[in-house]
């Protein structure tokens, strides 16, 4: 086991944890966001630099700062080490930095990009962000390709985190798509227009974190935060089984796999079941899927009120409200 | 009086070949190795010497030897560095070129160091018509009993493979060698958890040294550590191959004991020989494109006034404030006609074409910084691009995965800091520096041209 302090929080972590996954463990704001790290995907991390915290005590044996700023997602806590994340403004300016480096190129095309509302990229931008942009340049452009029958590829919205390389490596027999050219012009690419058809290829539209890989089945049919996502099953002798149904009405839109809190599916699903069974009846539902409050997709408020619980809450605010106008406010009006 | 080793012999008729380099006293370092010495004393040896990685990092080769897991049981590998293709830096070329059995006999006692049974040497992929002459040299060599197995009756066997890379810069970087070496595409890797010393080649231990350094450890056994260790000044021993470029009488690539003051390297006839036409020298930049580019008051001397010289610590001396690296050796040298803008944008262009794109600040970053100086030299520039300029390359030092980030942003941030009057003028006189040869029909003055900043 290895102590580690995060931005002053002190846990302890079995040896080998890395900064992201400990900071995880704390929870909270000292999270750092990560773009190319996925849990489940072995080798994934360290590309989108996103992630960088500051280490000012390597260890307790070593109790001198790292030179540089490290990725938290693919560097191993040791004992007695000192973490600084968002309480380093060293790491808000770079993190900064590397959002602004990942816009420029990126089209900002969120009014018409099938993933706005659950995209990681505009959640990163709204909290690191800058309102304007400084880059004047013409950005880089790519035609969107159809890659397989299922998969559409927007290069010019992709940010290069590799995780759908991994995807394919890891969760399919044959990879066939892959990182071609270098430098900003390199590109997600199927070579000879090699179709990617695998029973597993649709997870790498839910390993996107952007819009760069959508599900053509869905794309354009309503936005995100219009649908309704429950949570069902269905024995599938492929994979788990286990879903998220994205509803409309008595219409399945789509089909994804679930994603925890940090956007991350630890349990796949095959093609079969994201793509052949859009009726509600091949499903067993089982309730509301649980949206975080500050997701936008929440905004049609729908799970089960817990009624107990909001007339506390009303009875604490009228309370609240009265002691405001009574007697603790010196210039109330009385009677 | 100067002392050559590396290219003692190089103006030596036929030396590429076997019998005359033996004639020469070829081969002898690894006679003196593999029959008298153990591996562990032949590291000793270096490690006495106080050989530093000639590749541009100037990390001591013989400390390096000692990470080399050897307990692990998996194979260990010796590769040799031969990717160069830094900017300005053409040593290791030259030595490939002439004297490729100076890198084998130094490859022959590396591996028998290290315990390595296989090397390769990863050539650069724009050096084809050097592969004929390695390939052939390899043969050579082995057909004089010193490759293949049992070398000299000492039970230490060594295949040499020549491994041609695609021509990519990034290529040079350790851990993206050894991913071009498995036959994938040229990423680095994380470190941690990728220490080529630890998991290297096929995830075995993996010592990678650049062409000069291993060229260097027959001069070191034959002579003995001790004895290298007395040339040079302080930590900087030996002698270092300076690839010499630029606005001087005579370009080329010049052995020099570490310790030659800078001044002594740029005016004399012996090294560079002075800069050409008659002109004023404007600034060097002393180890290859990547390190910080200085002035001339500069480089002459450091900021406390003391003369320059050709070490380590004296070009880093101030730091990047005020020094430089000595890197591997690129000393390109510039008059006072150059635009240093233009040179800038020459080498962010580079960088640019260059980077890998794994990790998205030098992705992005050195597009982004190329596109705004290809503004500024054509005469589109605005007034805050500089501080732009400087805040992006900011953001790209230190962030990256690898130093080629790093590599891109040295030269932009210490140019501007430097030669602020350079960018300034750019900006006020859009229609002056349309001209590509803009400094040459009207000379900068060195002064601010901008009111801002």
């Amino acid at each position: 086991m290895a102590k580690i302090t995060i931005d002053g929080i002190e846990t302890e972590v079995p040896d080998g944890t890395t900064i992201l996954n400990a900071a995880r463990q704390i929870g909270g704001a000292i999270v750092p966001p990560a773009m190319c790290y996925y849990t489940s995907l072995q080798q994934s991390g360290g590309k989108c630099r996103v992630c960088l915290v500051r280490v000012a005590q390597a260890s307790a044996r070593d109790p001198r700062p790292l030179p540089k700023l490290v990725a938290s997602c693919s560097t191993p806590v040791q004992d007695g080490m000192i973490v600084e994340n968002i309480t380093s403004p060293d790491v808000l300016e770079a993190r900064k930095g590397v959002v602004e480096f990942l816009l420029i190129n990126h089209p900002l095309d969120c009014p018409i990009c099938d993933q706005a509302g659950e995209c990681d990229l505009q959640d990163l931008s709204y909290a690191h962000g800058l309102a304007t942009t400084r880059y004047e340049e013409e950005r880089r452009t790519f035609e969107p390709i159809d890659i397989g029958d299922k998969i559409k590829l927007h290069m010019t919205r992709c940010i290069l985190c590799y995780r759908c390389t991994y995807v394919a490596d890891q969760l399919t027999d044959e990879r066939r798509h892959g990182v071609l050219n270098r430098g900003d012009r390199a590109e997600i690419g199927t070579y000879i227009q090699k179709a990617i058809d695998n029973d597993f290829s649709g997870n790498m539209i839910d390993v996107c974190p952007v819009g760069a890989l959508t599900d053509r089945t869905f794309r354009f049919k309503s936005r995100v935060w219009f649908t309704r996502p429950l949570d069902a099953h269905r024995n599938c002798e492929k994979c788990c089984g286990k879903v998220v149904l994205w509803t409309k009405g008595e219409e399945v839109l789509r089909v994804t796999a679930r994603k925890d809190k940090y956007g991350e599916v630890h349990e796949f699903i095959c093609n079969e079941c994201r793509f052949e069974h859009k009726n509600l009846s091949d499903w067993v539902v089982e309730g509301p899927r649980h949206i975080d409050r500050h997701s936008v997709i929440s905004q049609n408020h729908y799970e089960k009120i817990n009624l107990v619980a909001l007339k506390k809450e009303i009875e604490r605010q009228i309370q609240f409200q009265k002691g405001r106008t009574n007697g603790n406010n010196p210039n109330a009006l009385t009677a | 009086m100067r002392r050559q080793l590396l290219l003692k012999d190089i103006n030596v008729p036929g030396i590429q070949s076997y019998d005359v380099y033996r004639r020469q006293g070829g081969y002898t370092a690894v006679e003196k190795a593999l029959r008298g010495m153990s591996p562990e004393q032949v590291t000793e040896e270096v490690k006495l010497s106080g050989l530093r990685g000639r590749g541009g990092a100037g990390f001591p080769t013989g400390l390096k030897w000692t990470f080399i897991d050897r307990k692990s049981g998996k194979p260990v590998y010796l590769v040799c560095n031969a990717d160069e293709s830094e900017p300005g830096t053409f040593k290791d070329r030259y030595l490939l070129e002439h004297i490729p059995h100076l890198l084998i006999e130094g490859m022959i006692l590396a591996s028998y160091a290290i315990g390595a049974n296989t090397a390769y040497i990863y050539m650069r992929g724009e050096f084809r018509w050097i592969f004929p002459i390695l390939e052939r040299a390899i043969a050579e060599a082995k057909a004089a009993g010193f490759l293949g197995s049992n070398i000299l009756g000492s039970g230490f066997s060594l295949e040499i493979h020549v491994h041609p890379g695609g021509g990519a810069y990034i290529c040079g970087e350790e851990t993206a060698l050894l991913e071009s070496l498995e036959g994938k595409r040229g990423n680095p890797r994380l470190k941690p958890p990728y220490f080529p010393a630890v998991m290297g080649l096929y995830h075995c231990p993996t010592l990678v040294n650049n062409v000069e350094t291993l060229a260097t450890v027959p001069s070191i056994i034959t002579m003995g550590g001790a004895e290298y260790a007395r040339i040079g000044v302080g930590k900087s021993t030996g002698t270092k191959l300076i690839s010499a470029s630029g606005h001087i009488n005579k370009p080329g690539v010049y052995e020099i004991e570490l310790g030659l003051p800078v001044e002594e390297f740029i005016y004399s006839d012996e090294y560079c020989g002075g800069i050409w036409k008659g002109r004023q020298l404007k600034a060097v930049v002393a180890g290859g494109s990547s390190v910080p580019i200085l002035p001339a008051d500069l480089i002459l001397k450091t900021a406390k006034g003391e003369p320059r010289l050709m070490t380590y610590e004296s070009l880093a001396e101030g730091g990047f404030q005020t020094g430089t690296m000595l890197g591997s050796g690129g000393f390109i040298v510039m008059d006072e006609t150059t635009c240093i803008v233009r040179n800038l944008w020459n080498f962010t262009r580079f960088y640019h074409h260059e980077s890998c794109g794994q990790c998205s600040p030098c992705r992005e970053g050195t597009g982004w910084m190329e596109k705004v100086l290809h503004r500024i030299e054509h005469g589109e520039g605005r007034p805050h691009d500089i501080d732009l300029l400087d805040d992006v390359a900011k953001k790209i030092e230190g962030k990256t995965i690898c130093p080629l980030g790093d590599a891109a942003a040295w030269p932009v941030s210490s140019a501007i800091r430097h030669f602020r009057e350079d960018f300034e003028y750019h900006i006020r006189y859009p229609e002056k520096v349309r001209n590509p040869k803009h400094f040459e029909i009207e000379p900068l003055v060195p002064r601010r041209h901008l009111a801002t900043a």
